[in-house]
C-alpha cells in the first residue's frame, strides 16, 4: 500500500503540476483568472481521442497536433473574448467561466455525454520497488518532468522567459523598458495552455473523457495555486506534489477515502491559508491601490 | 381623498420623475398582479424559482459588489439552508414555516465560520479560497450517505403552500421584502463603509473602522439571505440535493451578478429575471433544448464585450444623467437638473462625455 501511494501520489502531483504551474503563469502575467484553464485540457483531450480514433495518425503525431490546435484556438480566444475586456477584472473573470461552459456544451452536442474511452497508448508495466507501474503512468511522469523542465528553461533562460518574468513582477515598469506587455501576455498564454493541453492528451488514456471533466482537476488546481502562493511556480510545483500525496493517502488509507479526497485536499489548502495567508510560497503583496 | 392626492403626489414627484424608479415600479406591480392576470401554472413556476434565485443573487451582491469580497462558494450558503430545512421537517416533522427560519439562522452560522476563516485573505485567494468551502461540504455529505441521502438529497419535503399561487405569492413577497432589505441597507450609512471596505480596506481601518466587524457581519448577513432563499428552494422543489452545493450554482450566482451589474442590488435581480426565464424558455424547443447551456454562455459573453460593467448600469446611464453638481440622477430628457437647476448639458462642445461620469 506504501508503494501504492508513493506511485500514484507522483503521478498525480505530475498532472496537477502540469495544470498548476500554467495557471499560475497566467495569473502571474496578466492577472488573469482563468477559470477555462482546465477546459482546454478537456479540449485537448477530446482532440486527441478524435485524431486517434477517426483518422488513424499515429499516437505522437495525434498528441502533437492537438497540443498545437488547442495552443492556437487558445490564443485566438484571448484575442477575442478576454483582451477586448482586460481592464474589468470582474468581466474577465466571468467571460473565462462562460468559455469554459461554452467548450463544455459544445463537447456534450457534439460527443454526447457519455464517457470516451481512449485504448492505452502505451501497453505493459514494469515493476519498480515491488509495484507494478503501467508504462502508460510511466509515460506521464516522463512527459510531466520534461514539460517542467522546458518550461524551466523558457523561463529562466531565454530573452521570452526573461520578459515574461519581468511583466509578472512589475507591468508598468516592463512596460516603460520596452518591453511589449500585450505580445508577452499572449506568449504567456499559449506556453501555459500549451501545458494544459499536453497534461489532457497524457492523462486521456488513463482517466475517461467525458464534457464534464474539467470540473474536479479544477478545483483541485486551484486548490494547488492557492496552496502554494498565487503566481509563484515553485509553490505550484510543490503544492502539487503535496495536494497529490495527500489524495493518494486519502483514497487508500480513509474508508470512503473517494468521496473525501477533495474535501482533505481542500481543508489542507484551508487550513495552509489559515496560518499563511498568502500560501506557502506567495509573496505578501503590497496593499495595491 | 386627501390620502389619494398624497399619494398621487409622491409618485409624480419622486416616482414618475426617473425612468429607473418608473421601470421599478412597473416590475413590483406587475410580479404582484401576474397570477390573477395569466395564472398559469408553468409560468408560475418558472417566476417562483426566478424569485428564490433573484433573492440569491441579490445577497452574493452585498457581499461581492459592496464588499468587494467575491465569494465563489456562495452556493454552500444556499446549500446549507436547504438541508438544514430539510432535514429538520423531515426527521423532527416541524412545519416548513418554522424550519426555513431555522435553515437561515444555520445558514448565517456558517457565514460567520466562513467570514472568520476569511479575514485574512484578500482579492483573488478570498475568492478560490471560497471555491472550496461548499466543496467540502459536499464530500461530507457523500461520505455520510444515511444522514443526507448521498446523490439523491433528501426527498419528499413539504411545501409551504399546497397551490401554485400560494407558493408563487410566497417566493414573490420574500423576494420583494429581501431585496428591498438589502437595498436600503446598501444604501445606508452600512453600506457606504462597505464601499469603502472594498475601496480601500487599509484606509477605511485607519478611519476607524472595524472592518472584521463589518466583513463578518455582512458575511452572516449576506449567508443568511442565501440560505433563506435555499430552504425556499428545497421546500418549494421538495427535495434538498447536492446539486445546490454544486461548483455550477457557485458559478451561476457570480454570471448572474455580473452580468447584472455589481454593487448596484438590483442589477444582479434584474439579470436573474431577464437570465433564469430565457434559459428555461429556450428548453421548450426541442433542437435548441440541449444547446441552451451554450447559448446562455454566448449571450453572457456578447453582452460583456459590449457592456462590461453590467446590464443595469449601462441601462441606467443610457437613460438617465447624473447632475455634475449635486450628483442627483435625472432624466435623459432634462436639460437642467431637477433638484439645483444646474445645466446638465455640457457647455462647451465636445465635452459632453466628460459631463455625469
Amino acid at each position: 500500500m506504501l508503494q501504492d501511494i508513493l506511485v500514484t501520489g507522483l503521478v498525480n502531483g505530475g498532472v496537477y503540476a502540469l495544470l498548476a504551474i500554467g495557471f499560475s503563469l497566467i495569473f502571474g502575467v496578466a492577472r488573469i483568472v482563468n477559470i477555462a484553464h482546465t477546459a482546454f485540457y478537456m479540449l485537448a483531450a477530446y482532440c486527441f481521442y478524435t485524431l486517434l480514433t477517426k483518422t488513424g495518425l499515429g499516437f505522437v503525431l495525434s498528441g502533437l497536433i492537438s497540443v498545437g490546435a488547442v495552443t492556437l484556438f487558445s490564443v485566438v480566444c484571448y484575442r477575442l473574448v478576454i483582451e477586448p475586456v482586460r481592464e474589468h477584472e470582474a468581466a474577465v473573470l466571468i467571460a473565462t467561466i462562460a468559455l469554459a461552459l461554452v467548450f463544455q456544451e459544445l463537447m456534450l452536442y457534439s460527443f454526447g455525454g457519455h464517457f470516451l474511452g481512449i485504448p492505452s497508448t502505451l501497453e505493459g508495466s514494469m515493476r519498480f520497488l515491488g509495484v507494478s507501474i503501467p508504462y502508460q503512468r510511466l509515460l506521464i511522469l516522463v512527459v510531466a518532468g520534461a514539460m517542467l523542465a522546458i518550461v524551466w528553461f523558457v523561463l529562466y533562460r531565454t530573452r521570452l522567459g526573461l520578459a515574461i518574468r519581468a511583466t509578472a513582477n512589475d507591468l508598468e515598469v516592463a512596460n516603460l523598458m520596452g518591453m511589449n506587455v500585450h505580445r508577452v501576455a499572449m506568449a504567456t498564454v499559449a506556453i501555459s495552455v500549451s501545458l494544459a493541453a499536453v497534461a489532457g492528451v497524457v492523462v486521456a488514456p488513463v482517466f475517461v473523457v467525458d464534457p464534464f471533466m474539467w470540473l474536479s482537476p479544477l478545483v483541485t488546481m486551484l486548490a494547488i495555486v492557492v496552496l502554494g502562493g498565487l503566481g509563484s511556480l515553485k509553490g505550484s510545483l510543490i503544492g502539487a506534489l503535496i495536494i497529490g500525496y495527500v489524495e493518494a493517502i486519502t483514497v487508500f488509507a480513509v474508508p470512503a477515502g473517494a468521496y473525501l479526497k477533495g474535501a482533505v485536499a481542500l481543508l489542507i489548502m484551508v487550513i495552509v491559508l489559515l496560518a499563511r495567508p498568502e500560501g506557502l510560497f506567495g509573496v505578501a503583496f503590497e496593499e495595491e491601490r | 381623498m386627501y390620502w389619494i392626492r398624497r399619494a398621487w403626489g409622491e409618485l409624480k414627484n419622486e416616482v414618475f420623475v426617473l425612468p429607473s424608479r418608473t421601470l421599478a415600479l412597473i416590475w413590483v406591480v406587475g410580479l404582484l398582479a401576474l397570477p390573477m392576470a395569466y395564472g398559469d401554472a408553468y409560468v408560475l413556476r418558472i417566476l417562483t424559482m426566478t424569485c428564490i434565485f433573484a433573492i440569491f443573487a441579490a445577497s452574493w451582491d452585498l457581499l461581492a459588489g459592496y464588499t468587494g469580497q467575491v465569494n465563489f462558494g456562495h452556493a454552500l450558503f444556499f446549500g446549507v439552508g436547504a438541508y438544514t430545512s430539510g432535514l429538520m421537517s423531515l426527521k423532527l416533522g416541524l412545519s416548513p414555516w418554522l424550519t426555513i427560519w431555522a435553515g437561515a439562522a444555520v445558514a448565517l452560522l456558517s457565514g460567520f465560520l466562513v467570514g472568520y476563516l476569511c479575514l485574512r485573505l484578500r482579492g483573488s485567494y478570498l475568492s478560490l479560497a471560497t471555491l472550496a468551502f461548499p466543496l467540502i461540504a459536499l464530500g461530507l455529505l457523500f461520505a455520510f450517505p444515511d444522514f443526507s441521502g448521498g446523490e439523491l438529497g433528501i426527498s419528499g419535503l413539504r411545501r409551504l403552500m399546497v397551490t401554485p399561487t400560494g407558493n408563487y405569492y410566497v417566493a414573490a413577497l420574500s423576494m420583494l421584502a429581501i431585496v428591498f432589505a438589502l437595498w436600503l441597507l446598501a444604501d445606508s450609512k452600512f453600506g457606504l463603509v462597505l464601499h469603502a471596505i472594498r475601496d480601500d480596506e487599509v484606509a477605511a481601518r485607519a478611519s476607524g473602522i472595524n472592518t472584521l466587524r463589518y466583513k463578518m457581519m455582512v458575511f452572516a448577513i449576506a449567508a443568511a439571505a442565501a440560505g433563506f432563499a435555499g430552504a425556499l428552494f428545497a421546500h418549494y422543489l421538495r427535495v434538498a440535493g447536492p446539486s445546490t452545493l454544486e461548483v455550477a450554482l457557485s458559478f451561476q450566482v457570480v454570471i448572474w451578478g455580473i452580468f447584472g451589474g455589481v454593487a448596484t442590488i438590483y442589477g444582479p435581480v434584474a439579470a436573474v429575471f431577464i437570465l433564469y426565464p430565457l434559459t428555461e424558455w429556450l428548453s421548450n424547443f426541442p433542437a435548441v433544448g440541449e444547446l441552451r447551456l451554450l447559448i446562455f454562455a454566448v449571450i453572457v459573453l456578447l453582452v460583456l464585450l459590449f457592456m462590461p460593467r453590467g446590464l443595469a448600469p449601462w441601462v441606467r446611464d443610457k437613460i438617465e444623467t447624473q447632475c455634475p453638481r449635486c450628483k442627483q440622477r435625472n432624466g435623459r430628457w432634462k436639460s437642467v437638473c431637477r433638484l439645483c437647476g444646474a445645466p446638465l448639458q455640457a457647455q462647451v462642445p465636445g465635452a459632453q462625455r466628460l459631463v455625469g461620469h
